[in-house]
This record gives C-alpha cells, sequence and structure tokens, in this order.
C-alpha cells in the first residue's frame, strides 16, 4: 500500500525557514535573560524590571486604549457604510475598493506628513492629544483591513435576503441591523478588529513623527537606553501580538471563515 | 417612500464615511502630493522634484529601490518553496497549521522589535556572529559584514517579507487543482512537465502579484529601517523621517517631493497588481 | 478476448474495505458501466486502473500485461474526470494537444489529429477558447477529445455527466457512446445514475459496499435483478416479502394471500422469497364485487402525473404497490377509487431471501 511520505526537498526548506525564524527570536530570549550586572546569564531581572516600570504599564495602557477607540470609529463609520453600499449602491463598491488601495500606496511616512501639515491649526484639544490626531490617523491606517475583512463578510451572507426577510415580519432598520446583519458579519467584524489591534499595538511611524508616547515608542526608548531589558520588552511585545493573532484565527476557524492577513507595521 | 428618495437617503448614509476619508485621506495625501510642487513662498516650482535626481535624494531611492527589489524576489521565490513544502502531499498537516499561524504573527512583527532581534542575532556581539567566530573560525565582521548595512537591511527585511509571501501563496496553491495535477499525468507527463506547462504558468500570476506586493510592503517600511541604519543606510523614508525629527531640511517642500517620489513608485505598482490579480482570479475559477 | 482484466482487487482505507474482492473482464471494444451509489467503491475500482493509486491485493492486466505497478503517466489511459480538470491557462485546442505534445509531436503533426478530435466532439467553432469561456457540457466534450487524443488503450469516464443539466447529460452520453462505437475503444464508465447506465452500456455491474453484486446486459439487470439490492436500485420495483406455500405449483403466500407465481415453481416449501414485479407489469381495474384471480384489492391513494405515463400508488391491507399506465387510463381510476391490481404470473420474477438474515435494503423512501 502506498503512503505518501515527506519528499526531501520540502524538509530541507521547512528545515532552513525554521532555523531562520526561530534564531533571532532565541538570541532575544538569551539577551533577555542577560543579568545587567554580570553581562551573563540567566536571570529573570530583566522582566521584573519591565513589569515593575512605571513607563510599560502607562504607554501599554494607552496604545491599548487607542486600539480601542480605533476599533470602535472604525466599526461605526465602515459597517453601516458597507452594508448600505451592499444592499443599495452596488457601484460604490468598487469605489470603496480602490479607497482601500491608497493607504498602500500612500504609506504611513507620506500620510503623516500630510497629517500633520493638514491639521497643524487644528485646536489642541485635538491635535495634541493621541485620542485626537492618533486614533484619527489609525482609523485610516486600519481601513484597508477592515474593509476588506468586512466586504468579504458582508459578501458571504445574503444581504438582500436577509434584510427583505427582516422587514417583511415587520422590524425596522435599527432592529434590521442590530438583529440580523450584525451577528452574521461578526466574525468578519471580530477579524478585522484584532488585526486593527495588532496594527495599532506595533505602529510606531505616525507615533514616532508626531511625536506622541505611545508602547511602541517606549521600546524603541528602551532599545536604546537598556540593553538587556529591551530585549525582554522585545519578547513581550512579540508575544502580545501573537496573543491578539491567535485570537483572530480561533475566531475566523470558529465560524470557519478564513480572512486574508497582512503584514502590518514595520 | 418612493424609490428614489429611498435612494438619495442611502447616498445621505454615506455621507460620514466620505466625510472622514476627505478629512483625513484625501486631504492630506492631496496636501502632500500638492506641497511637492510648491517653493518656500507656495509658489508653483518644479525645483523640488529636480532636486530628487540629485545626491543624496537619488541615491536613497536607488538604495530603497534596490533593497525592496532584492527582498521582494528573494522573499518571493524562498517564500513560494517554503509555502510549496508545507502545502504539498506528504506533508503532514500540523506542519501547515503552524506555518499559517506563525507567518500571521511575523507578518506584522517588525520595527524596533525586529531590529533587535536581528541585531541580537547579526550584531557585533550577536550570538550568530560569536558562534561563527568560536566555533567554526569565521569572522563575520572581519569581512566587512555589518548588520547596519544594506545587506543587513535585507536580512532582517526578510522576517516579514517570507511570511507575506507565504500567507499570499497559500491559497494559490491551493487552487492548483488535483484534477490538473492527475490529468497531466494520466496523459503522460512527468512531474517536471506538470509544472512547466500547467503548474507554474497558473500561477505566475498570483507569484508576480505577491511580489508586487512584496517590494510594496519594503518599499514602505520605516520603522525597521529607522532603529537598523541610524544614518548609515540611505533610505527614502529615513530621508523623510529625518526632516521631521528636526535637522536637516529647511524647505518642507522637499520633504513632500519625496512623499510625492514614493507615491509614484508604489502607484506604478499598484498599476502592474490589478491586472494581474485579475488574471489570477480568472484562472482560480 | 479480454482485454482489461481487473482480476480480484482490494483497497483498504485504515479498517474501511473500498473494495473486497473486484473481478471484472472486459473485451476489446466493450463499454461497461460500474453502477452504484456513492462509497460503493466504483471510483475507487476506477482510480486503481488509472493508476492513482495502488490496490492492496489483486491485479490489473490489460492486454495480456500486467500494468498493476506501472506509473499513471505510463498506462496509456485516456481519463475524463467529473469536473474542473480542463487546464485554465490553455485554450480548448491547447488543452487537447497536450497528450500529443508531451510525446514530442511537432506542431505540425499534431494539428490534423486535434482538429478531427474536436470537430468529432462538435466544438469546431470555440477551439481557441478558455475553458472559463466554456459551459460545464462543452468543458467535458474538451475532456474527452483531450482523452482521446493520445489513442489510450482504454478509455476511463469517472461520473462526466454529474456535474451537468439534465438536457445536457442526456444529449452527452448519447454523443459518447457513438464516439466510443465509432472508435472501438474499450470503455469503462463510472455513474450512479442507473438510466444512463442503462441507455449506453454493452454490460453493467452494480456495486455496493465494495463488491459487484450483479453484472450483465442492460436487459438482464432490469428484467432479472439477481439480489434485493439490484433490483431496488435500477429502475422501480415492487416489492413482496411472500413463503412458497406450493413448489409443485407455484403458489406463494403473502399477507394472508395466495399467488400464483411461475417463478416460484421448483422451489421448497417454506422458503422465504421476494417476489419482484415492475410497475409497468402490473395491471389495474376498477374493482369488481367478486375481485379478480391472482390479484390484490385496494384503494387508489396517490396518482402522479409523470407525462406520458401516471404512477398510481395503491394501498391494500398491509401492502402498497406502484403501477404506472397510460394517463388516459388513469383518469377513469381517480384517488379513493377501489381496484384491483393484478399480479402478472410469469411476469414476476423470484429472489430468494435468507431465512433469518437482513430484509430488504432500505434505499429511497419507502414507495
Amino acid at each position: 500500500m502506498k503512503r505518501p511520505r515527506i519528499s526531501l526537498s520540502a524538509v530541507v526548506w521547512l528545515l532552513l525557514a525554521a532555523a531562520y525564524f526561530i534564531i533571532p527570536l532565541f538570541a532575544t530570549l538569551l539577551i533577555s535573560l542577560r543579568s545587567t550586572q554580570t553581562g551573563k546569564c540567566c536571570v529573570g531581572a530583566n522582566y521584573a524590571w519591565v513589569l515593575h516600570n512605571g513607563d510599560f504599564w502607562h504607554t501599554l495602557r494607552l496604545s491599548a486604549l487607542l486600539a480601542l477607540e480605533t476599533i470602535v470609529i472604525s466599526l461605526v463609520l465602515f459597517v453601516p457604510t458597507i452594508y448600505l453600499v451592499h444592499l443599495k449602491l452596488p457601484r460604490l463598491r468598487p469605489v470603496l475598493a480602490f479607497m482601500a488601495l491608497i493607504p498602500f500606496i500612500v504609506p504611513p511616512i507620506v500620510m503623516v506628513v500630510g497629517l500633520l501639515r493638514t491639521f497643524k491649526g487644528s485646536p489642541d484639544w485635538f491635535y495634541q492629544k493621541p485620542w485626537g490626531f492618533l486614533a484619527a490617523s489609525y482609523v485610516i491606517l486600519a481601513f484597508p483591513y477592515m474593509f476588506f475583512s468586512l466586504d468579504a463578510g458582508f459578501r458571504s451572507i445574503d444581504v438582500h435576503t436577509l434584510t427583505e426577510a427582516s422587514q417583511s415580519l415587520g422590524a425596522k432598520w435599527p432592529t434590521t441591523l442590530f438583529r440580523v446583519i450584525l451577528p452574521n458579519i461578526r466574525a468578519a467584524a471580530l477579524a478585522a478588529s484584532f488585526l486593527t489591534l495588532a496594527i495599532v499595538m506595533g505602529e510606531f511611524t505616525i507615533a514616532n513623527l508626531a511625536a506622541f508616547h505611545t508602547f511602541p515608542i517606549f521600546i524603541q526608548f528602551v532599545s536604546e537606553s537598556q540593553g538587556f531589558p529591551a530585549g525582554a520588552l522585545t519578547l513581550m511585545s512579540f508575544g502580545i501580538t501573537w496573543a491578539a493573532m491567535l485570537s483572530l484565527l480561533l475566531v475566523g476557524r470558529k465560524r470557519g471563515q478564513s480572512s486574508r492577513i497582512m503584514a502590518g507595521a514595520k | 417612500m418612493s424609490g428614489r428618495r429611498r435612494l438619495s437617503l442611502a447616498w445621505l448614509g454615506t455621507l460620514p464615511f466620505f466625510a472622514y476619508a476627505i478629512a483625513f485621506l484625501f486631504v492630506p495625501a492631496g496636501s502632500v502630493l500638492l506641497g511637492a510642487f510648491q517653493d518656500k513662498n507656495d509658489n508653483a516650482t518644479l525645483d523640488n522634484i529636480r532636486l530628487l535626481f540629485h545626491h543624496p535624494y537619488i541615491d536613497a531611492y536607488q538604495t530603497s529601490i534596490e533593497i525592496s527589489l532584492v527582498t521582494a524576489l528573494l522573499g518571493g521565490v524562498c517564500g513560494l518553496f517554503i509555502a510549496y513544502a508545507a502545502l504539498r502531499d506528504g506533508t503532514p498537516a500540523w506542519v501547515r497549521s503552524i506555518l499559517t499561524t506563525f507567518s500571521g504573527v511575523a507578518a506584522n512583527f517588525g520595527g524596533i522589535p525586529l531590529a533587535f532581534a536581528f541585531i541580537a542575532s547579526l550584531g557585533p556581539l550577536g550570538i550568530v556572529t560569536v558562534f561563527l567566530k568560536d566555533h567554526l573560525h569565521f569572522d563575520l565582521y572581519g569581512h566587512n559584514f555589518a548588520i547596519y548595512s544594506k545587506l543587513g537591511v535585507e536580512i532582517t527585511y526578510m522576517y516579514f517579507q517570507l511570511p507575506l509571501m507565504i500567507l499570499v501563496i497559500a491559497p494559490a496553491i491551493d487552487g492548483l487543482r488535483k484534477e490538473w495535477r492527475e490529468a497531466a499525468s494520466n496523459l503522460g507527463a512527468k512531474q517536471w512537465q506538470f509544472w512547466r506547462y500547467v503548474g507554474l504558468p497558473v500561477l505566475m500570476p498570483s507569484i508576480l502579484g505577491a511580489m508586487i506586493l512584496l517590494f510594496g510592503n519594503a518599499f514602505a517600511a520605516y520603522a525597521t529601517a529607522y532603529s537598523l541604519s541610524s544614518g548609515s543606510v540611505n533610505l527614502v523614508p529615513i530621508l523623510i523621517g529625518a526632516y521631521y525629527s528636526g535637522n536637516v531640511l529647511d524647505n518642507p517642500h522637499l520633504a513632500q517631493a519625496m512623499a510625492f517620489g514614493m507615491f509614484v513608485v508604489l502607484a506604478a505598482m499598484m498599476l502592474l497588481y490589478i491586472p494581474l490579480q485579475r488574471r489570477a482570479a480568472r484562472w482560480a475559477k | 478476448m479480454t482485454f482489461l482484466q481487473l482480476e480480484n482487487l482490494h483497497r483498504d482505507f485504515g479498517t474501511v474495505k473500498a473494495l473486497n474482492g473486484i473481478n471484472i473482464s472486459l473485451g476489446e471494444g466493450e463499454f461497461l458501466s460500474l453502477l452504484g451509489p456513492s462509497g460503493c467503491g466504483k471510483t475507487t475500482a476506477l482510480r486503481l486502473v488509472a493508476g492513482f493509486d495502488r490496490p492492496n491485493q489483486g491485479r490489473i492486466v490489460v492486454d495480456g500485461k500486467d500494468v498493476t505497478s506501472v506509473a499513471p503517466n505510463k498506462r496509456d489511459m485516456g481519463m475524463v474526470f467529473q469536473a474542473y480538470s480542463l487546464f485554465p491557462n490553455m485554450t480548448a485546442r491547447q488543452n487537447v494537444e497536450f497528450g500529443l505534445k508531451i510525446r514530442g509531436k511537432s506542431k505540425g503533426d499534431r494539428a490534423k489529429p486535434v482538429d478531427d478530435l474536436l470537430e468529432l466532439v462538435g466544438l469546431s467553432h470555440a477551439v481557441d477558447r478558455y475553458p472559463h469561456q466554456l459551459s460545464g457540457g462543452m468543458q467535458q466534450r474538451v475532456a474527452l477529445a483531450r482523452a482521446l487524443a493520445i489513442e489510450p488503450r482504454v478509455l476511463l469516464l469517472d461520473e462526466p455527466l454529474s456535474a451537468l443539466d439534465a438536457k445536457v447529460r442526456v444529449q452527452l452520453r448519447e454523443e459518447i457512446r457513438r464516439i466510443q462505437l465509432e472508435l472501438g475503444i474499450t470503455t469503462l464508465y463510472v455513474t450512479h445514475d442507473q438510466e444512463e447506465a442503462l441507455a449506453v452500456s454493452d454490460h453493467v455491474a452494480v456495486m455496493y459496499g465494495g463488491v459487484i453484486e450483479q453484472m450483465g446486459t442492460p436487459t438482464e439487470m432490469y428484467t432479472a435483478p439477481a439480489t434485493p439490492f439490484v433490483a431496488e436500485f435500477i429502475g422501480t420495483m415492487n416489492r413482496l416479502e411472500a413463503t412458497v406455500v406450493d413448489g409443485g405449483s407455484g403458489e406463494v403466500e403473502h399477507g394472508g394471500m395466495r399467488l400464483h407465481v411461475d417463478a416460484a415453481k421448483g422451489r421448497r416449501n417454506g422458503e422465504r422469497v421476494l417476489v419482484l414485479i415492475r410497475p409497468e407489469s402490473l395491471e389495474l381495474e376498477a374493482a369488481t364485487n367478486g375481485g379478480a384471480p391472482n390479484s390484490f384489492n385496494g384503494e387508489v391513494l396517490t396518482q402522479t402525473f409523470l407525462g406520458p405515463v401516471t404512477r398510481v400508488k395503491v394501498t391494500g391491507t398491509g401492502t402498497n404497490l406502484i403501477a404506472d399506465m397510460s394517463t388516459a387510463r388513469a383518469s377513469a381510476l381517480p384517488v379513493g377509487a377501489r381496484v384491483s391490481a393484478k399480479i402478472p404470473s410469469e411476469g414476476a420474477k423470484l429472489i430468494s431471501l435468507p431465512d433469518d438474515g437482513p430484509g430488504l435494503p432500505v434505499l429511497a423512501d419507502d414507495q
């Protein structure tokens, strides 16, 4: 009886890939376990340093809240719009799809230049606070991922039939939207949200150039000043991203939808 | 309610979105693109654009494009082989799961943490550097290597380029129907003949599209380059960032011109990408 | 003279016996259908012949040579898959000439055979179209031409029409048969559609649970099913469980009634049997008070209009029967009418039932 076995070339490629991916993480781990006094392995002092650092918690909380704010604004803005487009204005869909490509053609480093210029004269409560300027920028950054995910979600349900069925049973618009449509795109919305979370938690460019003190900025500061604790911080930030992504995959698998995950902050 | 009125209500419903997009997407983007053509007194000029073709700006574009091309091609080819290795018959299913999960995370792993991880590996005191020196008697830095160089940036960029390629090409590889392979074999074709006449041609639009995505990804990257290069590698995003970090240029429109240059390169890439995607989708039916 | 032989083929997947000893002999130019429900093993058998799988036991012999361990790309067989098998990056013509190209034939040598084949399948007008520009039926024609282009020794078809519309299916199956007869190519055809199998084959093999239940000509399979499963699977059949009471004169007993069935002659008394009557052999009449001999009395339950024929369901004491009759006659026996159904003593067939074994296989919901 013939049973397919793994081919040799496949093993070679996979081992090379594993080595390439694991070594940097392993190196970071080793550094993170080195004592600042002796310069040798192996202590947990660096991790303790991070966890006891006030700035760590402050910036982590800031970034997390920013991510939440971005997600809420994005969902409130995009879900009804995409719903409307699918239901009544199908000709607008290519326009939206094109707009979703713009953040790829005008990357963050370029966007931040324009955003700073445009909003230089805006009031302090918006321009100086992360909840204003930064969140607003992040909504635009998240837009492509939000759009492709939500759009796929809407395409996989029959928007017209669901809406008409709901209306024929007597429901008004808010009921239809909240109790019929939203539950059915829940998986897509959740996937987009976790992706946005990962992006905001890792976004460096705009925060750096607009001088806001977010979590990635904190990581940069630490890595420029403290060697070994930076390793601990690096691994922890990697772990946070991983946790967000794993949740995304679990949610996606539960509903049987697969979302194409694309790269975020670099 | 008449149908006509209901439709205009629908348009009204999209207003918040478009208002937001205009305020935070089109106007800022437009102001950058327009600002590229203005001089210090806000008069129209092509001087900024002309300046782009001189040192050090043209060098920055060259380096940026070179790094993007190298990582796109290398990441594309290697990513393809790795993805195929994980997806082909004979490889256990758990390999694929691990690879996809890890790629999802690694594609988002960038900026400072990534740079730090590679400095920890291949920096002057990195564990790989030390291992090579102590155990294999090979002095990496003696041979003119540095992690803070063009090559170092390329090696580091692969960490998010490879996963991106894997994630994008995996669905396309899945789309290679078993029936095509069996039909080809039934008609007498050997393995390599299948790949030459059917497999690779069908995959090609997806591969090229993915490589374009990789190019754009590398070209626009800022954070990783920022922490790795610290001035030694001349990249366009770094130059733009340098202006806003304080010194260098006293002509803000020059930074905008550089941004405009980036936009042109990326827009050209997008124009190539869209028809490739359409072709790939057509054959996936 | 046997051209293609499947000898005692076994194929196990873990504990599941997909094929449990299959023996088939095909003469040259013969068209055999493997017929059966999903999971019966017919596609497994076909894939073994094609070489995409290896048997656990048994041999496959083509023209006297054992090909069991020959790679699929060296077996010289043409296969038509159910769907999606055309190479999407090639036009219809390029698909058809692929096999010839692999064999090193030059462009000039390829042109005429390919054009001829495309004309044979009726697609001369669409040679330069891509698969996504062709309808399902057209795609399968291209697939057929492609398989024939290499002049294979054996033609294998795996449910080629299952994914097509009903009308296209009927049209295409006749064309496949016509082409097969014209080229005289030995053909193995897999399908779950019994009407299709009966319409085009020289022989039909009904499979169930990894074994061949019965193999024979379409007529034999229809008029003389050998097992309860075959009786159920091919066409519609009235089945009555009965016991032989008089093997001499051919009488059986069913539900308290004695019936005269010629086929019961020579059987031992007390034997459990299945009486099989085709709906078109059952004679229905309005019930007269005395009741006709060898008949069941009952009442019309439903009438189903099928076009030229109407299917009348009759229910009696513990017995349901189906009769097919012309629509004109059926109109005289409306729902609720009392009727008598005459069992044709010569037309009815008999199959032995094991004395204490499982009863009738349950396939469709009870008629």
